[in-house]
């Protein structure tokens, strides 16, 4: 590449801004501040660690630094201080986001081999062995 | 030492592995569809009481009533711009739209319809995103079909471009039948 080139991509690159932009305002009160009871604050940040971020889709809400991420926090934050328990806030985004937004999925026919296998698995190994030791005696 | 089934046994990783290779390639072919759909479509909508943010334009009262588009938008969303040609096309059509500005100022926002069209009937802001999460929606923009009875019936996640126009006008004209 020619230097004249090169100059044009980097002016080009400095200049451009993501299509997908935030909106630059400051983020929420509560995304990054946290509440005042320390009880409540571990309450809420261990919700916040298990609530699946909806943008980013690889991330908690606690690790993300997306705008909606922030968004979320700063509503755990508000409803944990309002006094509402975990549990109904997690209800509250389950209801609209299903059990995608959580990483505590519940138990249900399409999730049972999450918690079956390992004792299936468990089972199978039992059996293996106790064929290989009576082999042995 | 040839035990009876052993060379079925043989084949079993190969066959295993083709059988990964296979999924793996799948779903290179055909990605997963990433978008997070609203639990809410059959259920009535949230109430929403959101602030007026333009000078001169009413915000949401939550009694709003009747068949009607509600569309999450933002001035700072570029497929936002893009898509207001669309609703202006269904507004010509008697679409009602509401529309929820999320994290918006009213002066980006008044130039953002000064400059792109305003098709809407009542705009509410939503500083904090908090209805957007109430209504089940992952990000700008995103719009839900109301029927007469408040009922969410219908949701599209993303512009709304021409290829959508005809989807979205025949959603509306269902919702206006309960």
């Amino acid at each position: 590449m020619t230097w004249p080139c090169a100059r044009l991509l980097i002016a080009l690159l400095l200049g451009a801004s993501p299509a997908w932009a935030d909106s630059g305002l400051p983020p929420s009160p509560y995304a990054d501040k946290q509440l005042a009871d320390p009880r409540q604050e571990a309450a809420a940040t261990a919700l916040m660690a298990s609530l699946r971020c909806l943008v980013c889709q690889g991330q908690s809400i606690a690790d993300s630094e997306a705008e909606m991420a922030g968004d979320m926090r700063a509503l755990v934050r508000t409803r944990i201080a309002a006094g509402d328990p975990p549990g109904a806030v997690r209800d509250w985004l389950m209801a609209r986001y299903g059990n995608w937004v959580s990483y505590d999925p519940p138990l249900e026919p399409a999730t049972w081999p999450l918690w079956g296998a390992p004792l299936l698995f468990l089972g199978f190994g039992a059996w293996i062995a106790r064929r290989r030791f009576r082999k042995a005696a | 030492m040839r035990v009876k089934g052993q060379g079925l046994l043989l084949w079993a990783p190969l066959l295993a592995f083709v059988a990964f290779f296979a999924l793996v390639a799948a779903g290179l072919f055909k990605p997963a569809d990433t978008a997070v759909r609203s639990k809410l479509i059959g259920k009535a909508l949230p109430a929403l009481t959101l602030p007026p943010i333009v000078p001169g334009h009413p915000g949401l009262t939550g009694e709003e009533r009747g068949p009607r588009l509600v569309n999450i938008f933002a001035s700072w969303c570029v497929p936002c711009a893009a898509e207001v040609e669309e609703l202006a096309r269904l507004r010509a059509r008697g679409v009602v739209i509401d529309g929820i500005a999320v994290r918006d100022t009213p002066a980006e926002l008044s130039a953002f319809l000064a400059r792109h069209g305003n098709p809407y009937r009542a705009i509410g802001s939503d500083a904090e995103s908090r209805s957007m999460l109430a209504l089940g929606s992952s990000g700008v923009p995103e719009t839900f079909v109301v029927d007469a009875a408040g009922v969410i019936r219908y949701q599209h996640i993303g512009a709304i471009g021409p290829q959508d126009f005809e989807a979205i006008l025949r959603a509306v004209e269902d919702a206006r039948t309960i």
